[in-house]
């Protein structure tokens, strides 16, 4: 399904992606990295690959909704919407500055693409739940997408949320979780055990898959086949190095939330330009 | 405004504001089909049962999940739908208040809170479920409107009306019947108080069914020579500045009586509008700074403060500072 081409495409769309994000949380001298550059390769996925959408019409009603519920990683949101066309990438160095619509967490107010508000962990699902059943009230066939972090689902209202999403049989709902076992105080692992995850999912009533959240074809393979179940909600459960593509960020929960110093920043963007050379050199290999 | 034989308290019918609310729910389904309405295990409670029977497809049953019920609102309303959420007062907004901040508020959801079983009036329950604090934690969010109707019938049209207008609205109900005295031609119009009666030596501001006891004093009040007006201020948020500055203007005294806390309510309001355009002294009928307890209504209303004994004191209270 996924051909080397397209592949390597969706890994140069990423690398572009990661830099704007070391730029824009560098510049804005304060954000969130490690969750950003985690999730980086799910919403290049979602963006250049699944989303029903339209950068030009970010209101068509018919388009798939995605919540961000982890909105604090927000910068990479931004700066995929800015690649895709939404806005000009000009813009994203405006991140959590005074006037700008790049507010530090999503704001519908200031920036309605966004769907809905979302920080305050725990509550993006509820909002993205109470979507999916309206779009079942309005046999819309629109899908909704829910990010959410690892630490997040220490809240009780995911759990909440969960019961309903099941119960109401949306399977038009998907929650990609972020597995990056990171969160503000340290290992997930240590701040709160999950495991074993994936059986509390089930037991939730949600189909229930496991990636690699840098693989590709391993991605969209999932988010299509959660467009194949009949009578559940699903969980992708996205394994995830978090600071991924800067080795100095990754697997630090230090990375979480704090933002690079100028020569740090020098450092992940030499990293990743070096890698974004060899991408462009398979692609002219590919296109021979 | 009032019904003909409001003074007679016993010939008048009794009915909760939840039951108003439950009735004004079904007629606005009725009207509206984009209405949905959620509950967190209270259907009954909430005198929602009619309208579940009647639009099956457009009640959700969410469980006892009050801060997922806010969210879930607030996802239907961004969808396009207007939103009844509902729960006990002490759980919804008392629980989910953040969640009601942000979900809702910052969105400007078209989500209608519900808070039933609000104040002391819930009786035997105790202080776990009597919501003292709801107006004041609702009106500080940006968006949010705040009613707390006065009597059933008030209860059925502000329902109505907060269903046609969009945006974020608090509902506050309360458990117990009270006596059905606004008349049926009264016109409800969000953020207008009405003026029941004109005053001449203080006005009594009062919301909710406690409007009633308001009125009761002011026919004991007018036994002794006093002249006091009666205010149904039953849209705390957007505040009627303009009703409330006249009645400082013409009679120089305020008494506000509420079913809530003294700090952060319908006192707080009214002294926010006093302070600013026309400072006269005021006085609060309300709970101060403490917890309640089981009892009967009027047995707490004694203990608590909020009785025809306390409403006259404050105004003694109020005229000699005048
Ligand atoms: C309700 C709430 N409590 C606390 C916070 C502060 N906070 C922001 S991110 C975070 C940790 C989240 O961990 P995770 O979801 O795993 O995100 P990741 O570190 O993987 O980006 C916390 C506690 C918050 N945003 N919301």
């Amino acid at each position: 399904m996924l051909n080397k081409q397209k592949e390597n495409q969706l890994k140069i769309q990423a690398n572009i992606i990661r830099q704007d994000i070391i730029k824009m949380i560098t510049a804005a001298g304060s954000g969130h990295p490690g969750g950003s550059l985690g999730m980086t390769d799910i919403l290049t996925a979602l963006y250049f690959g699944v989303l029903k959408h339209n950068p030009k019409k970010p209101l068509w009603p018919e388009r798939d909704r995605l919540i961000l519920s982890n909105g604090h990683i927000v910068p990479v949101r931004y700066a995929a919407m800015a690649r895709a066309g939404y806005f000009p990438v000009q813009r994203l160095k405006t991140l959590r500055k005074f006037g700008s619509p790049l507010q530090g967490h999503p704001s519908l107010h200031d920036f309605p693409a966004m769907e809905c508000s979302s920080g305050p962990l725990g509550q993006g699902i509820s909002v993205a739940v109470g979507m999916a059943l309206a779009a079942k009230l309005n046999k819309k066939s629109y899908r909704v997408y829910c990010l959410m972090g690892d630490g997040e689902i220490n809240e009780g209202q995911c759990w909440e949320a969960y019961l309903l999403a099941a119960k109401y049989k949306l399977n038009n709902l998907t929650v990609i979780l972020d597995r990056n076992n990171i969160q503000i105080d340290g290992r997930s692992d240590e701040v709160m055990p999950l495991n074993p995850l994936a059986a509390k999912y089930r037991a939730f009533n949600f189909k229930v898959m496991t990636v690699n959240g840098h693989n590709f074809s391993e991605i969209l393979k999932a988010l299509q086949a959660a467009g194949w179940e009949r009578s559940k909600p699903t969980v992708i459960i996205a394994r995830t190095i978090p600071g991924k593509g800067v080795t100095y960020m990754e697997n630090d929960y230090q990375w979480h939330g704090n933002a690079p110093k100028p020569e740090q920043a020098k450092e992940a963007l030499d990293q990743l330009n070096k890698e974004l050379l060899t991408l462009q050199h398979v692609a002219k290999k590919l296109a021979k | 405004m009032l019904r003909k034989n409001w003074q007679n308290r016993e010939k008048l019918q009794a009915q909760a504001t939840r039951q108003g609310f439950g009735e004004g729910l079904l007629a606005a389904a009725k009207l509206d089909p984009n209405i949905v309405a959620l509950c967190a295990d209270l259907t009954g409670s909430l005198n929602m049962t009619d309208f579940q029977a009647a639009f099956p497809d457009r009640f959700f049953q969410v469980g006892v999940a009050e801060q997922n019920m806010a969210g879930v609102g607030a996802g239907l309303a961004l969808s396009g739908k207007t939103v009844f959420i509902s729960s006990f007062a002490a759980f919804n907004p008392g629980r989910n208040w953040e969640q009601i901040r942000v979900s809702i508020g910052y969105n400007n959801a078209n989500v209608k809170v519900i808070g039933s079983h609000a104040g002391l009036s819930v009786g035997e329950d105790g202080a776990t479920h009597q919501a003292l604090e709801d107006l004041a934690t609702m009106r500080v969010i940006p968006n949010m409107s705040v009613i707390s109707p006065a009597d059933g019938l008030e209860a059925k049209k502000a329902t109505l009306a907060i269903a046609r207008k969009k945006g974020p609205f608090y509902l506050r109900l309360c458990r117990a019947k009270t006596p059905l005295f606004t008349s049926p031609e009264a016109k409800f119009v969000i953020g207008q108080a009405q003026v029941l009666q004109p005053g001449r030596d203080l006005t009594l501001i009062a919301t909710g069914p406690l409007v009633y006891e308001a009125l009761a004093a002011s026919l004991a009040l007018a036994k002794l020579g006093l002249k006091a007006g009666v205010i149904n201020l039953h849209t705390v948020k957007p505040i009627d500045q303009q009703a409330i500055v006249k009645a400082a203007k013409a009679t120089g005294a305020i008494v506000t009586i509420e079913d809530h806390q003294a700090y952060g309510g319908l006192g707080s309001a009214v002294a926010e509008v006093l302070v600013k355009h026309c400072p006269v002294p005021q006085e609060f009928v309300a709970v101060k700074d403490t917890f309640g307890e089981s009892g009967q209504p009027a047995e707490l209303f004694h203990k608590y403060g909020l009785d025809a004994k306390h409403i006259f004191t404050a105004v003694k209270r109020v005229l000699k500072r005048k």
